[in-house]
């Protein structure tokens, strides 16, 4: 077996979506791609504009102990208790950091890996220690969406509603979607101008809490799907690829829906053909567009940038 | 019974306390180690401790040596801000370890060193590739490095899972590393990083000390400022490759920055600084491998980590002046010092409301004239009996109340109301006379400041009031003398000779 397998287009690319099973089933997975895609998208474009992608990484690593909790308490993967514990470990992580960087004379950066590399070690431990509790550390890093459509049937007063990872990341989309379109003006004033923002009667500490808790609550709706550390790659890849086409903001936010789209897509296909994991193939596939995008994007791109320096 | 084994195991007592303290800790939180496994669990213990196993010796000698080296170079990244530029590092070294793999068919092999090398070193062109030709900031470029390699890896690392290799099952190792797989040539790796780092370190120290500082001032004399930091960032990048197998990609960053941190809150010379924070990582190594030794299945990494994070909490917590529970104990003995002082004026002042005729206060009074309740005045009575500035009996009087006492200063006692009530009333006099503040504005002002009038302070204000006797309310400051030789006359007791003489 070689490591790049033969390249056939009808393998590739209609084998996924030949019978109706498969089409049920692939088509699930790539819903929860694209929700996933378009979640952290969204969400992602407000880290980046305020220069806190690392905190999306920090806060991402940080749930892991939340989570672990949750289930030693609880027992089960209960939903209330997975967001309960992840959301309070997510703002833990988010005031420990800043605690650290305004009462010690640590540097922001130092205070962010030391946090962070702790709660991660504090969670894996938890997790190794509690082996039966039947959670893969290795799952929870790169996750594996090709498993979303086993997930079990959510049920709400007896009524089955469907498969409960797509509930979940669904629901957390539509309230990314609603919070953003409701509280653009806030978000994107505190964003960019803190200061006008406090003049403006804005409530700039609140607006960042509520970012840092929808950082959390997308990272554990897509930790099934992309695991802790690729859920960086889809914070950061679809703000900073459209903004080399793109210069406002709200173009910017549109612009990750097709992204995600690209992404999932092509992610699934490339896993299709190499045989591994989908949402590792889904972040290879944002690296792989993001460099022709840094390239030839007419925004800062560096061709262009060449062009007009000659 | 585990003072018997330790017995015959011939320990150091010390040590053995040690050890038991650790394992007492451990045992709180790791369930699946309870009490019928003693036995077995103080024979590990004990078994670790004497290190007669070979790979045991291997394992505590390379977390060590790991621990120190991470320390070291470390101590650079923490003060030249690169804590996230080692996180990306590490993450971006996996797709090379991966690649390796894939060429040699094997987990030993250098072609895995070599493989992490060059994609550690195409991590660092393409971040300084992107900071330098697009407009995107530092921490997005780090993201994007990060992520975007750590796919490739995750990538590579799920297709050779997928393929039928014989010896595969190691690979996961490198996420969360396991020391019990190092072998005696990961050691020599360790040690000749560990020497390259300390080489360096040695040759270039008083370079390194400027350019980290003031770059622009490193430059003007003639440092090769560039030329370090692509020095700093291979050792970098040499030191989080050898410590994966022990640490693994995720938390590789993590023994970087904790112990150069925590030194950071202690030390300000960066001599002891980089002294310190390798000897933290080498506390660290070693108290996670051996914690890690006692559980099943326990990773290495996030334990050694989780030690250094313990050290770093307890330095926080701990350390001189602004740690949170010095500070915590420094301001309550200072609330409890103004408690006592504000106890004292009290009673000072009910001493002289009575014309210092009674030598002691009843407890009514105390209660009356502060309005506190009978908890609350036996509680600043007895932080006063506690500091043996007072001592208290019950009346004989069983007219009055029941359950009242009689409050007597000590000479201590009466000396140091004295000093405060002299701190407030030339303080008071100070403001109406020099800073010309009306008279019925003083007493707040001066309830705040007589704790913490020095005697310098005291001794300058006396001269620039020259030696006053009464306040702006007219009442007597208790003079120097007073306060040394126990007494105090007052106006009226003075016309009647009487000497309020202090009870020994």
């Amino acid at each position: 077996m070689t490591l790049i397998p033969e390249f056939n287009f009808s393998k590739v690319f209609l084998e996924p979506w030949s019978t109706s099973t498969l089409i049920n089933w692939n088509g699930q997975i790539m819903l929860m791609g694209f929700m996933v895609c378009w979640t952290c998208g969204i969400v992602g474009s407000f880290i980046v504009i305020r220069r806190m992608a690392l905190m999306g990484d920090a806060i991402s690593h940080g749930i892991l102990p939340g989570l672990a909790i949750a289930f030693i308490i609880s027992g089960s993967m209960g939903l209330g208790s997975m967001f309960f514990g992840a959301c309070i470990a997510g703002l833990a992580c988010n005031f420990s950091i800043e605690w650290l960087h305004t009462h010690t004379k640590l540097k922001e950066d130092a205070a962010m890996g030391l946090v962070f590399t702790s709660f991660f070690a504090f969670g894996v431990t938890l997790i190794s220690m509690n082996s039966h509790l039947h959670i893969d550390p290795g799952c929870l890093l790169y996750g594996e969406i090709g498993l979303v459509p086993l997930s079990e049937k959510w049920k709400v007063f007896g009524f089955e509603m469907g498969n409960r990872s797509l509930w979940t990341i669904g629901l957390v989309f539509c309230g990314v979607v609603i919070g953003t379109i409701f509280f653009y003006g806030p978000l994107v004033v505190t964003s960019f101008d803190s200061t006008l923002a406090k003049s403006m009667g804005i409530p700039v500490k609140a607006t960042h809490m509520s970012l840092m808790l929808a950082l959390a609550l997308s990272t554990v709706a897509s930790l099934e799907a992309v695991g802790v550390i690729l859920v960086v790659a889809m914070f950061v890849f679809p703000p900073v690829t459209a903004a080399f086409f793109l210069q406002r903001l709200p173009t910017i936010l549109i612009g990750t829906f097709p992204l995600g789209i690209i992404y999932t897509w092509g992610g699934f296909h490339l896993a299709y053909w190499l045989d591994c994991s989908i949402a590792a193939a889904i972040a290879v596939v944002a690296t792989l567009l993001f460099i022709p995008a840094c390239l030839l994007g007419p925004n800062g791109g560096i061709l262009w940038r060449l062009k007009f320096k000659t | 019974m585990f003072w018997k084994t330790e017995k015959t195991l011939g320990f150091p007592r010390s040590l053995g306390i040690v050890t038991a303290s650790i394992a007492f800790s451990t045992n709180l939180q790791a369930k699946q180690i309870d009490w019928n496994k003693a036995e077995s669990f103080f024979e590990r213990t004990s078994r670790f401790w004497q290190m007669q196993d070979q790979s045991v010796q291997i394992v505590v000698l390379g977390s060590i040596l790991i621990g120190i080296s991470c320390g070291l170079i470390g101590s650079y990244v923490v003060t030249r801000r690169l804590s996230l530029f080692g996180d990306t590092l590490s993450h971006a070294v996996l797709p090379g370890i991966a690649i390796g793999f894939i060429w040699s068919q094997s987990k030993d092999n250098p072609a895995l060193l070599i493989g992490a090398i060059i994609a550690g070193f195409l991590g660092v062109t393409c971040l300084t590739l992107l900071q330098k030709y697009t407009p995107i900031r530092q921490d997005s470029a780090l993201g994007i490095v990060l992520s975007g390699f750590y796919a490739i890896g995750i990538c590579l690392l799920t297709r050779i899972q997928k393929m039928e290799f014989g010896n595969q099952s190691g690979l996961e190792s490198f996420l969360f590393g396991q020391a019990s797989a190092l072998s005696i040539n990961d050691i020599w790796g360790i040690g000749i990083t560990l020497a390259g780092i300390g080489l360096f370190v040695l040759a270039t120290h008083k370079e390194l000390l400027i350019s980290g500082f003031d770059p622009s001032f490193a430059r003007s004399i003639g440092i090769h400022t560039m030329l370090l930091q692509y020095g700093l960032w291979i050792l970098l990048a040499f030191c989080i490759i050898t410590s994966l197998q022990v640490i693994g990609v995720i938390l590789a960053s993590a023994l970087l920055i904790i112990p150069a941190a925590t030194a950071s809150l202690l030390v300000k010379r960066m001599n002891a600084y980089l002294f310190l924070a390798s000897l933290l990582g080498g506390i660290a190594g070693l108290s996670g491998t051996f914690l890690s030794f006692l559980g099943q299945g326990l990773p290495t990494g996030p334990l050694i980590v989780l030690v250094s994070t313990f050290l770093f909490l307890l330095v926080l917590g701990f350390r001189p002046k602004t740690g949170i529970f010095t500070h915590w104990n420094f301001s309550r003995t200072h609330s409890m010092r103004i408690k006592a002082e504000n106890t004292l004026k009290a009673l000072y002042h009910i001493l002289e409301s009575q014309n210092f005729e009674k030598t002691s206060i009843t407890s009514q009074d105390l209660m009356q004239r502060v309005g506190i309740g009978r908890g609350d005045c036996d509680r600043e009575v007895d932080l006063l009996i506690r500091m043996n500035l007072a001592t208290q009996r019950s009346t004989k009087d069983s007219s009055k109340l029941p359950g009242q006492s009689l409050i007597t200063l000590t000479p201590q006692g009466w000396e140091y109301a004295c000093k405060i009530v002299r701190n407030h009333r030339l303080w008071e006099l100070y403001l109406t006379n020099e800073a010309k503040y009306a008279s019925d504005h003083v007493h707040e002002d001066a309830e705040k400041i007589e704790h913490v009038l020095g005697d310098q302070t005291i001794r300058q204000l006396e001269r620039i009031l020259s030696n006053p006797r009464e306040d702006p309310h007219g009442k007597l400051i208790p003079s120097l003398d007073d306060i040394e030789h126990g007494g105090i006359k007052n106006k009226h007791a003075a016309e009647e000779g009487f000497r309020y003489s202090n009870p020994t």
